[in-house]
């Protein structure tokens, strides 16, 4: 069994921590992380609470395989309904803590209710208990870690926490884990802020055991590692470039979206891409990249490891900002860089590091900025409201911006509510670059044709790591299509978000996509869990996950209108590149995708279809 | 010929896949905390070490036992603990320079890396090459090879 059978449930409001055995009816039907949390999310909340009241509810949930020798088995994943979209919110974090909290022994720890005062919970393998945080409140991630870790006097405790961005209910702030590992999106740490939950400390000793087979999980797990190490994107591209590797190659095809998706190309892409993290600065003789590492588990190693340079304006003479820390990845590197029309790759670093030091979405933020500076640059937005001149390009703009929102000053405030909020409080809402409110990533749909669709549909409001049909459209992962056609992108959606269901429900990282599929996934399931793990059952599974996502935001509110792209993807052509001319056509690929799905031509699930998935 | 267990942290990427193959190899369960390999993480240096046992001739921790409990394996070179003599009196964790012997609660014994026989397990799972298992006389041949290098290169003129 690859389950610990074990779920922590936390009262914050009684302050009561109780163990109950894991439902194995819908583990069998869920799997696990992302499925199955949803799954006691979706029964236990009703859809149309309140995101930050105290009717709703966070989960933290590893996967049958996190803690295993699985490559990347290291996952877990935060569910909870999210604030910054009111939708389904489910955010996926590596580094060590998910595999730490599964040696404790638990799958995993349901929050409920609200906390009087501030707390975190400290597990200690079998034992859990709320402890007081009024020391932590006001304290930022890092020195959360540092302060809980001394505290404890526990060097190897894993910790997952909120800054205080998420204490500001910043609404797209996350929680993080190790430092700069976060679940990033749809404001997670809001709601943690919400309950007055500060952290999760967990030490666990008791390990992973009573894996089904585990001759055969030792050799098929090998046999799958050796398939990511043979592979060009996961044997070399990720670990020696990183997801940067992704900068160059989305501009050259025209889908970078550029100055708040005015352009879909960046004159400035290369200064701030994976070859510019490597090369030496001319101030100081070193490169911006120190080295790439893993997370739990992992052989792929994509994640960077960067270092200022100490004479750069932001952190001169700030020593603090001067060690070795999460780096750029693509989409930080994009929110940050092209969205706003900056190219000073320090600056990106700097802003990436407040993100990761308080906690906040750098996706979010970095086109929550563009807007911003589309604003100024109207005039809609002056610089005394911002406190800055902030016109596209100013990354001293960025940084003020960065400082502002994760301490939650000033007009930092606003930035924090996200752009449709922000955009509809100017009078611009065409502006925000959002799918159910939440701000889409690093690729244009009018240059990539699926990832329209992609974020139309997305369960979570816009979202590349739903249904990464880049992987297809530009990589030619399984099989290369068209991205500037939409013809068969519906089909391809579906069965990318599908499959990514499945593999995020496991506990495994979806990178492992660029080289495995479903087939490679299924013998290492079989071999760790008692049951049937075949592939049809997986495809049925994830299909089923998708639904049940799918019923709970319709239960929320959420409509067909609601699987739409901003205004300005569907009546500005793409101004230069492959994809000069062309806008993206979402109102042709909706209504297939409706219908490859068995949903009815409003979107909603068709009572067969809901029959057939057992839901 | 006997090997040794030969680390380049360098090239380690803090996966833990090591820490892992060392407790399912000895203890059939995947939990670092029981692995006799450990990964240091130098967060503000960028840097993680795997570390463990060199398995010293003079060993300290042999000569420290009081009940002869530790004893070398004359295939490997290993230094061995033998449970079932053990008395978990900790003597050789203090002897031991390098901390690379420890105590476990649970057994009430010491453990320590014994080369699982011949094929260390930490060795086949890493995924870069940062544990290798190589001729003892050798271990710093890679490193010679480097600096051979640099000396062969001509001066720019």
């Amino acid at each position: 069994m690859g389950w610990a059978r074990k779920v922590l449930r936390v009262n914050l409001t009684k302050g009561t921590c109780a163990a109950e055995p894991l439902n194995m009816e819908w583990a069998a039907q869920y799997l696990g992380q992302r499925g199955l949390a949803t799954k006691y999310l979706a029964s236990e909340i009703d859809p149309k609470c309140d995101p930050l009241g105290p009717d709703n509810k966070i989960i933290w949930a590893t996967g049958p395989l996190t803690g295993t020798m699985a490559s990347t088995g290291g996952r877990y994943s935060v569910i909870t309904k999210g604030p910054l979209t009111g939708a389904i919110a489910c955010s996926n974090s590596g580094g060590y803590f998910g595999a730490e909290l599964k040696m404790a022994g638990w799958d995993m720890v349901i929050f409920e209710g609200v906390s009087p005062k501030p707390v975190y919970l400290l597990i200690q393998d079998d034992t859990a208990e709320l402890r007081d945080a009024a020391h932590l409140w006001g304290k930022t991630v890092w020195q959360t870690e540092e302060l809980l870790k001394k505290g404890h006097q526990d060097p190897l405790m894993r910790v997952s926490s909120i800054g205080r961005a998420g204490e500001n209910r910043v609404l797209f702030a996350c929680v993080v884990n190790d430092l700069h590992r976060a679940a990033g999106r749809s404001g997670v740490g809001a709601v943690a802020g919400s309950k007055n939950l500060k952290a999760i400390a967990v030490r666990g000793t008791r390990g992973v055991t009573g894996i089904a087979n585990p001759k055969e999980f030792m050799k098929v797990t090998a046999e799958k590692k050796k398939i990511l190490a043979d592979n060009a994107v996961t044997g070399q591209g990720l670990p020696t470039y990183g997801t940067q590797v992704l900068m160059n190659v989305i501009n050259e095809v025209g889908a970078l979206p550029t100055r708040n998706s005015r352009d879909v190309q960046f004159e400035g892409a290369r200064k701030i891409s994976a070859e510019a993290m490597r090369e030496k600065r001319p101030t100081d003789g070193k490169a911006n990249l120190v080295t790439n590492a893993a997370c739990f588990g992992c052989t792929i190693a994509c994640g960077r490891i960067s270092k200022m340079d100490e004479t750069h304006f932001t952190v001169a003479n700030r020593p603090e900002y001067w060690g070795a820390t999460g780096g750029l990845e693509y989409e930080a590197a994009w929110a940050l860089g092209c969205a706003n029309g900056v190219e000073d790759l320090e600056a990106l670093t700097y802003a990436n590091i407040l993100c990761n030091e308080d906690g906040i979405d750098p996706i979010s933020f970095g086109a929550t900025v563009g807007a911003v500076m589309e604003l100024y640059e109207m005039g809609v937005l002056t610089k005394e409201q911002i406190g800055i001149e902030a016109p596209f390009g100013s990354a001293k703009a960025l940084a003020h911006l960065a400082e502002i929102t994760v301490r939650g000053e000033g007009f930092g405030r606003e930035v924090g509510q996200g752009s449709r909020r922000l955009c509809e409080k100017y009078g611009h809402p065409e502006l925000s670059m959002t799918v159910k409110s939440q701000e889409f990533p690093a690729y244009d749909p009018r240059g990539i044709q699926g990832m329209g669709l992609t974020y139309a549909t997305s369960n979570r409001g816009a979202c590349h790591l739903r249904s990464y049909t880049v992987a297809s459209e530009i990589l030619g992962v399984p099989v290369k299509t068209d991205p500037l056609a939409t013809e068969g992108k519906p089909e391809l959606v579906k069965a990318f978000q599908d499959a990514t269901s499945v593999f995020d429900s496991a506990g495994v990282c979806v990178f492992t996509t660029f080289a495995w599929t479903m087939a490679d996934l299924a013998p290492q399931l079989q071999a760790a869990c008692e049951g049937d793990w075949s592939l049809e059952k997986l495809e049925k599974m994830g299909e089923r996950i998708w639904n049940l996502e799918r019923q709970f935001n319709l239960a929320a509110g959420f409509t067909a209108k609601d699987d739409d792209l901003p205004r300005r993807l569907k009546t500005e052509p793409a101004k230069t590149g492959p994809a000069k001319g062309l806008v993206n056509g979402i109102d042709k690929m909706l209504p297939v995708y409706y219908r490859v799905r068995g949903w009815t031509p409003q979107g909603v699930p068709t009572a067969e279809t809901l029959q057939r998935l057992g839901l | 010929m006997q090997k040794s267990l030969h680390i380049d942290a360098a090239k380690c990427t803090g996966c833990r896949q090591c820490e892992m193959a060392c407790s399912f190899e000895n203890y059939a369960m995947f939990n670092p905390s029981r692995s006799r390999i450990k990964v240091f993480d130098f967060e503000h240096a960028g840097r993680k070490v795997p570390y463990t046992c060199t398995q010293c001739d003079e060993a300290w921790c042999l000569h420290a036992c009081p009940v002869e409990a530790i004893r070398i394996d004359r295939a490997t070179g290993a230094k061995i603990v033998l449970e079932n003599v053990c008395v978990g009196c900790k003597v050789c964790t203090i002897a031991c320079p390098f901390g690379t012997i420890n105590y476990v609660a649970e057994s009430g014994k010491v453990q320590k890396c014994d080369l699982c026989g011949g094929d260390p397990a930490c060795a086949a799972a890493c995924p870069t090459g940062a544990i290798t298992y190589i001729d003892a006389n050798w271990t710093g041949l890679d490193r010679m090879r480097q600096w051979a290098e640099k000396t062969s290169v001509q001066p720019a003129a």
